[in-house]
């Protein structure tokens, strides 16, 4: 069971008030997406629940308890970007979190249970469908095979809350619509809340169990920063009476995306074009 | 008509072009000295190829009649140790200062103005300094190197600690990392690559500042032959003993730029170099 409850909170940077008195409560397993244009403060609420910013007033309780005033274990966390070690490899960035926990000092398991733990990130890397790539550095990997890692090496922990902040945000649209058939695929097998901050609306519907929009409930164009953001919308979705998610195409399949809007092209299409060149040798 | 920039020159040319200089500078040399020792047969500032051969036969594979040592080979020993304890000491100071430096807000206050500064004292304004507090022996000379390089490389590391990206450090912190961990185990090696550049950058100064050292005080080394031969005006020595340092120079240089591709392969996969 995992409750997040937020009361009253409040974050001011100087003068400007980003947010103002924002209350929700969070039951357990929510699926909850942050809408809100940009400058809203919807990542500010983000990294208040990963206490990366501390508030200016009111309170988060995760299961009755305050939040840690440092990030930890308890709170996973995937970024737009950054969000995975550069100078480690798929399988090493898997393994890293349970190492830090088991040796303090050296980080660093032996034998058995290095063996054990090896299995265990292997099988959670198959989950998200990097079981090809394990000893690849992320450099070698695309944008939405990294984004899968970040979720892998979060998901070995077990936390009690994922947060995501606009994690899809920086691919293209076929890797994204398969990024979130695994993220939900994956919140529904783990029973964890998850909290994603996005601007995409369609994204919101498609994933969330609860939808709150974030924005400024009054203006003052001689003061725009006089006002925080709170909530304008709370909404519920029931996860099984949601229309199934558009049928997808595997993240690499660009010749059926191809065909597809070829088809759909129709009558634009220049006759003639489709014919393919005749087959030509190369000259000596 | 193509542009310049778009000229590209295939691995031969490029090979060509890039040993075109130096024997230039050979040709070039060798020309003017002929001109020289024609007019005057005896004079000492381009000795011929001859001259430089009978140099080394000399000082490379002669037994010195006073000490039984070969001069070249035990020149070259002590000023690499010299370096070698140098540098390592730099670079000891540099992992232990820079990289908490760099990460923990309090050190760097603490530190970064003090370390700012000593890297502004000019090494060898303080040379004397030195010699007056440690004597003229060994300790000296490396203190020197030691003043001369590691506040740069310590600046340097505790800046691309600051540039890690700060999400990187908070998603460490997700996974439970304590501040030892994150230091040992995300920053450090994150650096790593920086350092083996800004401590190839160093290797020039390195030798200024061991030849400067080895020139005032000093009963051996690199540095202490060419100016004690300088008296007689023996070119012959000088020159091969410089062409020498610089072959050393860079083959450090080289061996540095592999060991660092070696143990940062990441880094060397990212430039897209393996």
């Amino acid at each position: 069971m995992t409750e997040i409850v937020v009361r009253n909170l409040t974050k001011r940077y100087g003068d400007a008030l980003i947010l103002e008195n924002v209350s929700v409560d969070l039951p357990d397993h929510e699926f909850c997406v942050v809408l809100g244009p940009s400058g809203a403060g919807k990542t500010t609420f983000l990294r208040i629940l990963l206490s990366q910013e501390r508030p200016t007033s009111g309170e988060v309780l995760i299961d009755g308890a305050p939040l840690d005033p440092e990030p930890q274990p308890d709170r996973g966390v995937v970024f737009q970007r950054y969000s995975v070690f550069p100078h480690m490899t798929a399988l090493q960035n898997v393994m890293f979190g349970p190492q830090l926990r088991a040796a303090p000092v050296t980080g660093r398991l032996w034998g058995a249970r290095r063996r054990a733990l090896r299995e265990r990130a292997a099988a959670l890397l198959g989950d998200v469908g990097l079981g090809h790539a394990l000893d690849k550095y992320p450099a070698q990997l695309s944008g939405g095979m990294q984004q899968r890692l970040a979720i892998a090496q979060t998901l070995i922990m077990e936390p009690k809350v994922l947060l995501l902040d606009e994690p899809f945000g920086a691919l293209d649209p076929s890797t994204r619509k398969a990024m979130h058939r695994l993220i939900v695929d994956l919140w529904a097998r783990n029973r964890m809340t998850v909290v994603m901050v996005t601007h995409d609306i369609e994204e919101a519907f498609i994933l969330g169990t609860r939808i709150l929009m974030v924005d400024k409930r009054r203006r003052d164009p001689h003061a725009p920063q006089a006002w925080g953001s709170g909530i304008v919308e709370d909404i519920r979705l029931d996860p099984a009476k949601k229309p199934p998610m558009p049928e997808e195409e595997r993240e690499e399949d660009m010749a059926a995306i191809f065909a597809r809007h070829r088809a759909r092209a129709g009558a634009a299409l220049v006759a003639g074009a489709e014919a393919p060149p005749a087959p030509r040798r190369a000259a000596g | 008509m193509k542009r310049a920039v778009n000229y590209r020159p295939d691995r031969a040319t490029g090979a060509f072009l890039a040993l075109l200089p130096f024997a230039f500078a050979l040709v070039a040399y060798f020309l003017a000295s002929e001109a020289r020792l024609a007019a005057n047969p005896a004079d000492r500032l381009m000795p011929s190829f001859g001259a430089f051969a009978d140099a080394i036969e000399q000082f490379a594979f002669t037994e010195n009649r006073r000490t039984g040592e070969y001069l070249l080979w035990s020149d070259t020993a002590i000023s690499l140790r010299r370096i070698a304890i140098g540098l390592g000491v730099s670079v000891l100071l540099c992992i232990v200062v820079g990289v908490p430096a760099g990460f923990l807000p309090v050190l760097s206050r603490l530190l970064g103005p003090f370390v700012a500064a000593l890297s502004l004292i000019p090494p060898l304004a303080v040379l004397p300094i030195l010699f007056i507090v440690f004597g003229l022996g060994e300790l000296a000379k490396v203190a020197l190197i030691v003043f001369g390089v590691a506040p740069f490389l310590i600046r340097d590391v505790a800046l691309a600690v600051q540039q890690i990206p700060r999400e990187l450090i908070v998603k460490a912190q997700t996974l439970g990392a304590s501040t030892w961990q994150m230091m040992t185990l995300v920053v450090f090696p994150q650096v790593l690559p920086r350092l083996f550049d800004s401590l190839r950058l160093s290797l020039g100064a390195t030798w200024l500042f061991l030849i400067a050292a080895e020139a005032i005080a000093s009963e051996g080394g690199l540095g202490y032959r060419i100016f004690l031969v300088r008296r007689f005006l023996a070119m012959d020595v000088i020159l091969p003993y410089v062409a020498w340092i610089t072959l050393l120079a860079f083959l450090m240089d080289w061996g540095l730029a592999r060991l660092s591709r070696r143990l940062a392969r990441w880094r060397a996969i990212e430039k897209g170099e393996a």
